[in-house]
């Protein structure tokens, strides 16, 4: 076959749309917008890279930062979103064997977190608006440098993207509590114990242990999943904030420097973004492991309740670490630094140590096993957050953060490498493993590109989180424009990786394409021609 | 007495390390993991237990090794109760930085706080070399308490720049050759004059 027919219409057959099951057509809906979105953060972060090897012509100090607030913005909400929302929305509903709650509400979250980063990108893109993803107080609400249109287009954009997010919720309890029509009642509110990890606590000063309703991985997700949604409404009450400042300040009244205390506005915001960055992340991360491992392996979980009890003390403890990014506030008491920045903080390595072990060792217990590109994928996230998490340690130490604080190093060696490393590449490894199932058995295009993904991507990230993390402790800050060259070197090095993980990207996207076919992804976006509730159709189940 | 570039050369060389492990490690277990099995070392619950002992050890311990060993620990949790020898007041405001005196003249091992205001938006406040490593920083909020005791060891003049992002108009916050210290037997051969190099 042609390249231009394998192209049109995918490798050996491409997308088989007719036989596809509505809920197949909504995961790929979610992840194919994700992957795209990604796209787009990369091609942003390769702008700002230029911009930091040598001045650019078109992107001032203004365009700029208008990149940095979208870009992370598109990162987190645009493309990790919308992938884990997608897959496990079609995971939950698969791994209970039961129907999703609602399709309805599927299609929605998909329609609104995509369209509410569009909308919300827009605000940086056409407005310029940029206050950065942190928004610390009154950056957002200071109209001397940014257009009050910019700030509403973006409040819109994000609260889109939250009310999405409240859907994906509410199906993903639904979904586990709900009865379907047909089936005997079920034990709702001790499925939601189950869930959220109550019934595992419990268990632990009970004699006659109660027996788990929902498997490990639901458990992982209903867990992230409460504080995905804790963090939306962290977000949405600063959105509504700062719409009552842009329509005063719209309508002639300035109300910059009245009502909020500045600290304690970063106090409650980093308590609601944290639950992303150590609630989502590493709790749907371990939960992915575990499932990946799993799946890989066709065994069991190494200390299945041990990691149910982590996985219980890792949302606890997303709830109150979030003091580790006011250590360098010194009107932030030192008793909150010390005992939730520091100590809590260190629990992080012992809860994600754990998660990482148990996969090593649930993976080394069924050897040999094939090197197949989840498995692949799987170690370097592994990887990825065994780098990650000790760097964050260090740096929520009174000592360390006066030093790197805002530094290179913070948003290198750990942010891009838990989040490029050890976050995207689980999420690969979940995509190539999901391929399949949602596609009704696609066959995968080319093995070396694939071949080539991981190891552009691998390469490209870790050396991209460290040449910026050398740059930190050389005391590059980060959020900062430097003209005369200071650190070239680092900043080129960093540069060659940003390009690695672009041309990563384009051949993993390359792949997918040639695999379903344009046709095919166009395909995915038309009603499905099943009409049914289950994730996969009847023969494939069987 | 250690400054940053003694703490942060540290930390290159360990985290440095530690990173060549983990990816040898990873490196390591992708290659076994394709082999039959022989045995089944990493199950056993006493190197499990042991496992979650290091990393509790390790994780609380740095926070130890750090109170007894970087000197601005100690002095940063109990500023309230050490008297500072010298208060230099800085003023933020629409991106501009004001000093009460400039530059300010430190004698070495002299307690001095940096007491930093902003009357808009939040700022940063970080101590700079003339090779740009830093030697410290803290975030400067509005209608907060921005106060930064140091000991300075070393003889050098260092500058200011804002550390923290406060619009674009905030970019480049800089005031070189803001904080000259005096008096010490060693110099720092990385803080020199601006203008001067
Ligand atoms: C090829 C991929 C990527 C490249 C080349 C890249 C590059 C960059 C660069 C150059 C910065 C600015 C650093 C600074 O000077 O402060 C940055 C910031 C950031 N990036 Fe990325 N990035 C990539 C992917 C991502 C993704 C996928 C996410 C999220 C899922 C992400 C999250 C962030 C965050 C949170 C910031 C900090 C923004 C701030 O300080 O307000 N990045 N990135």
């Amino acid at each position: 076959m042609s390249l231009i027919s394998t192209l049109i219409n995918g490798h050996e057959g491409g997308l088989k749309q007719d036989g596809m099951t509505p809920m197949q057509k909504i995961a790929l809906r979610f992840v194919v917008l994700g992957v795209l979105y990604y796209g787009l953060a990369a091609i942003e972060g390769m702008m700002m890279r230029m911009v930091e090897i040598t001045p650019v012509p078109f992107i001032d100090d203004a365009h700029f930062f208008s990149i940095m607030t979208v870009h992370p913005m598109v990162g987190i909400f645009g493309s990790t979103y919308m992938i884990v929302f997608g897959a496990f929305l079609f995971l939950v509903p698969f791994l209970m064997k039961k129907p999703i709650f609602s399709l309805k509400l599927a299609n929605a979250s998909w329609m609104l977190v995509g369209g509410g980063t569009l909308i919300m990108w827009l605000a940086g893109f056409v407005f310029s608006y940029a206050p950065l993803y942190t928004l610390y107080w009154p950056l957002p609400a200071d109209f001397s440098q940014f257009a009050i249109i910019g700030g509403i287009v973006y409040v819109v954009g994000v609260a889109l993207i939250m009310v999405g997010t409240f859907l994906y919720s509410y199906n993903i309890f639904k979904t586990i509590m709900y009865t379907p029509e047909g089936w005997d009642k079920q034990p709702s509110m001790e499925l939601f114990k189950s869930a959220i990890g109550f019934t595992g606590l419990t268990n632990f000063f009970k004699k006659k242990k109660t027996e788990h309703l929902v498997d490990l991985p639901v458990a992982a997700i209903s867990r992230g999943t409460i504080d995905v949604g804790l963090n939306a409404v962290v977000i949405m009450a600063a959105g509504v904030l700062l719409l009552i400042y842009m329509f005063g300040a719209a309508f002639g009244f300035n109300l910059e420097k009245t009502w909020v205390d500045a600290l304690l506005y970063k106090n409650m915001f980093w308590w609601g973004l944290d639950l992303i960055a150590d609630g989502l992340v590493l709790i749907f991360v371990a939960g992915t492991w575990y499932l990946l491992a799993t799946a890989i392996t066709g065994k069991k979980l190494f200390m299945q309740n041990i990691a149910r009890a982590a996985l219980f003390v890792e949302m606890v403890v997303s709830w109150t670490v979030w003091s580790h990014h006011l250590m360098s506030d010194q009107g932030q008491s030192n008793f909150l630094k010390v005992f939730s920045g520091e100590m809590v903080t260190a629990l992080e390595l012992i809860t994600q140590g754990l998660a990482v072990y148990i996969t090593l060792v649930t993976l080394s217990r069924a050897r040999p096993l094939k090197m197949t590109n989840e498995l692949k994928f799987l170690l370097g996230g592994l990887l990825g957050f065994m780098l990650a998490v000790p760097a964050g340690i260090i740096q929520a130490d009174l000592g360390m953060n006066r030093i790197l604080h805002n530094t290179q190093w913070i948003i290198g060696s750990h942010v891009h490498v838990a989040i490029l490393v050890g976050l995207t590449m689980t999420l690969y490894s979940a995509i190539y493993f999901l391929l399949p199932i949602v596609t009704n058995g696609a066959k995968l295009y080319s093995q070396k590109l694939a071949t080539a993904h991981f190891w552009l991507h691998i390469v490209g990230g870790i050396g991209m989180g460290s040449f910026m993390g050398m740059a930190g402790i050389d005391g590059m800050l980060r959020r900062s424009t430097y003209i005369d060259g200071e650190y070239n070197t680092y900043m080129i090095l960093a540069g060659i990786c940003g390009g690695l993980l672009l041309l990563a990207f384009f051949a993993f996207l390359f792949n997918v394409v040639m695999t379903v076919g344009v046709k095919g992804l166009i395909g995915i976006y038309s009603p499905a021609k099943i009409n049914t509730r289950e994730c996969v159709p009847a023969q494939q189940e069987a | 007495m250690a400054d940053s570039i003694d703490v942060l050369a540290t930390l290159k060389l360990v985290y440095g390390i530690y990173a060549f492990i983990a990816i040898s490690l990873i490196s390591w277990f992708g290659y076994r993991v394709t082999k039959p099995k022989d045995d089944d070392a990493g199950a056993k619950p006493a190197l499990f237990w042991t496992y979650v002992v290091v990393l509790a050890v390790v994780g609380t311990g740095l926070h130890f090794l750090t109170y007894n060993s970087v000197p601005w620990v100690p002095i940063d949790l109990n500023r309230a109760s050490i008297k500072a020898d010298t208060v230099f007041d800085i003023t933020y405001e629409d991106h501009q930085m004001s000093f009460s005196s400039f530059p300010m003249q430190v004698g070495c091992g002299e307690h001095v706080v940096f007491n930093a205001t902003s009357n808009d938006l939040t700022y940063g406040f970080g101590i700079f070399r003339a090779d740009h490593t830093m030697v410290a920083q803290m975030q400067v909020v509005p209608q907060s308490r921005n106060d930064l005791m140091w000991k300075f060891g070393k003889n050098g003049t260092y500058y200011i720049r804002s550390t923290e992002y406060s619009g674009p108009r905030g970019a480049k916050m800089v005031a070189q050759n803001a904080i000259v210290v005096t008096g010490c037997d060693q110099d720092d051969v990385r803080a020199v004059e601006i203008g001067e190099q």
